[in-house]
């Protein structure tokens, strides 16, 4: 039978307002920078959340003091109901992370390190080369086991990596950019992984990403984290329609815009630019118009490209504000 | 059945990795660094250990009047590849580490800090196994000194090994930045040096102080020592017995420097 609060049993992960406080320089030059200004999240079971914002939103900083590196100025982080503020030697019995760092495996070839892992992660020795084996077949890492991992290219020694993240089982992956710099095959080899570990074991996954289009096919939820606070956390679908189904037009010019023409100098006023690009977000039906406008008249002549697009995450990410200048309708 | 419990029930927590296995798997992949990067710096050691003796053959004779200075130089160059590569690079290295945010991959793992460190440190001290065999064999042949007694190698290798690793250790983690760190472990190493392949006798009073203090001294005193047709083999276990419980309190403080490097960065 359920018990009356079986609901609180779903979370795999649950963060209170988070507080960590960074000074950097020296003297006269010394500030405090809010690395997490007060950040709350709770993490189903068994679902991959994204934390998505630009550089220096604060998303490192936070995983690190979910997986007990970092110890915040306050608030509280359970994992899987384990108190990781106050026991911080926990969280490695809890969850396997993958930093952004390779440094302490990169003299070691790509089977030594992912066996040397497992044995750290309490496997015996046997069990250890299984899952060695097992786990390199999977990402299809085993022509490049004998490889030293610094020597090869940044998407291979990422995805070797992720393969030390894999073994040693764990509930919950905490995955710092993991697909930086993988082609479209290790990409896909990496989530085909994560979601096998989801459908047979429930595992719950964390993952950074500054990559929207990634953000959108492989999370369930994601945070948008901005200047150490999340301005929004829904599915990727639920936060698209925070932008009214707006849809976006994005217009390169060949040299200056030609801003003679009526039409050109009503848009220059509402285009975000950047360089030769104008970026302008409008309903369908006018956006259409628009189009229609720009590619039949005199303005053609100056175009370079044009598209049209559906909103994305990285136009809710600038609607919300973001710490970058949002689009203006 | 209900339960009235508000809170996540916690859930069973994965097995820690026992001390030994953990220290022997950290022990076997730093061990393989060696294949991989270590060797120029390997032969660099030794190079610079078989050089030495050369330049200091051109001073030295093998004549009776010289035998102490002969052992003392052949002692101390050998002594010296265990300082350059237990000391220095190990401090460069785990000074690197820390500075990259390499640590954090040990730090996430259920392991004992004391197997990272004792495993990192006696591989280190492996790595110098060769050079100071190769060091101590050409220098008595330089030297015309006995080794019939060289098998002392054994102990004053891993014993001097660590001591001298622990303290390289300490260095690359306590150290702020990786250039202190890269500072610290030279330094340590031009110390041994100076004070280890010079014979002591012709030093002033307060260098010799300074000598004394520097773990490195006592496994070279220990060799020098059993060059002697008779060696005084209290003295030798004196000497190796300093350089063994300075090994267990500076690999205990670079213990306890990793676990604060580790979580506090």
């Amino acid at each position: 039978m359920r018990s009356e609060n079986a609901g609180t049993d779903d979370h795999c992960c649950r963060v209170r307002d988070l507080v960590k406080d960074y000074r950097t320089g020296r003297g006269a030059k010394a500030r405090t920078v809010h690395a997490n200004a007060g950040i709350s999240l709770d993490v189903r079971r068994g679902e991959v959340f994204g934390l998505l914002g630009p550089n220096g939103a604060g998303k490192s900083t936070l995983v690190r003091q979910l997986t007990g590196l970092l110890r915040p100025d306050s608030g509280s982080v359970e994992v899987l109901g384990h108190d990781i503020v106050r026991h911080p030697e926990l969280a490695s019995r809890l969850l396997a992370y993958l930093g952004q760092e390779s440094t302490a495996l990169d003299e070691l070839t790509v089977s030594l390190a992912v066996e040397t892992t497992a044995r750290l992660r309490g496997l015996g020795s046997a069990q250890a080369r299984a899952a060695r084996d097992a786990v390199l077949t999977e990402l299809d890492l085993e022509p490049l086991a004998r490889r030293t991992l610094g020597k090869l290219s940044g998407g291979q020694r990422r995805l070797a990596c992720f393969a030390t993240a894999l073994v040693g089982e764990r509930p919950l992956l905490v995955l710092d950019e993991p697909t930086t710099g993988m082609d479209p095959v290790a990409r896909r080899a990496v989530w085909s992984a994560v979601e096998r570990r989801r459908a047979a074991a429930g595992v719950t996954v964390i993952l950074v990403t500054h990559n929207v289009i990634e953000a959108e096919t492989v999370l369930d939820r994601v945070a948008v984290v901005d200047e150490g606070r999340v301005i929004a956390c829904d599915t990727p679908g639920g936060l698209k329609a925070l932008v009214d189904g707006d849809v976006r037009l994005d217009l390169v010019w060949r040299e200056e815009p030609p801003l003679g023409l009526p039409l050109v100098a009503s848009l220059a006023g509402r285009a975000v630019r950047s360089g030769r690009r104008w970026t302008v977000r409008a309903d369908p039906d006018e956006a259409r118009e628009l189009v229609a406008q720009v590619t039949s008249g005199p303005a053609f002549a100056a175009l370079d490209d044009f598209s049209l697009s559906t909103p994305s995450l990285e136009d809710v990410y600038l609607l919300l504000g973001g710490r970058h200048e949002g689009l203006a309708k | 059945m209900t339960t009235a419990t508000t809170a996540v029930r916690p859930t069973g927590l994965a097995p820690r990795a026992e001390l030994l296995p953990a220290l022997a798997a950290v022990y076997r992949a730093q061990l393989s660094r060696a294949r991989v990067s270590r060797i120029p710096l390997l032969f660099v050691a030794v190079f610079q250990s078989l050089g030495i003796m050369v330049m200091m053959r051109g001073v030295v004779g093998t004549g009776p009047a010289d035998t102490g200075a002969a052992r003392d130089v052949v002692a101390g160059s050998s002594v010296l590849v265990v300082a350059f590569v237990a000391l220095n690079l190990l401090a460069q290295y785990f000074g690197r580490l820390r500075a990259s945010g390499g640590l954090d991959h040990y730090a996430t793992l259920p392991v004992p800090a004391a197997s990272v460190v004792l495993g990192t440190a006696a591989a280190y001290a492996s790595f110098t196994v060769p050079g100071t065999l190769l060091t101590a064999v050409v220098g008595c042949v330089l030297f015309q000194l006995s080794w019939v007694h060289l098998w002392i190698l054994l102990l004053v290798v891993p014993l001097s090994g660590a001591a001298l690793s622990g303290v390289g250790a300490a260095c690359g983690l306590l150290a702020d930045r990786q250039e202190i760190a890269t500072l610290l472990g030279q330094l340590g190493m031009s110390a041994a040096l100076l004070l280890g392949v010079l014979p002591p006798g012709h030093m002033p009073e307060a260098v010799r102080w300074v000598r004394d203090l520097l773990p490195s001294t006592y496994g070279v005193d220990a060799l020098a020592r059993t060059f002697a047709g008779r060696p005084d083999w209290a003295a030798v276990t004196a000497d190796l017995a300093v350089c063994a419980a300075v090994g267990v309190i500076s690999l205990a403080l670079s213990t306890w420097a990793y676990r604060r490097a580790a979580t506090r960065s």
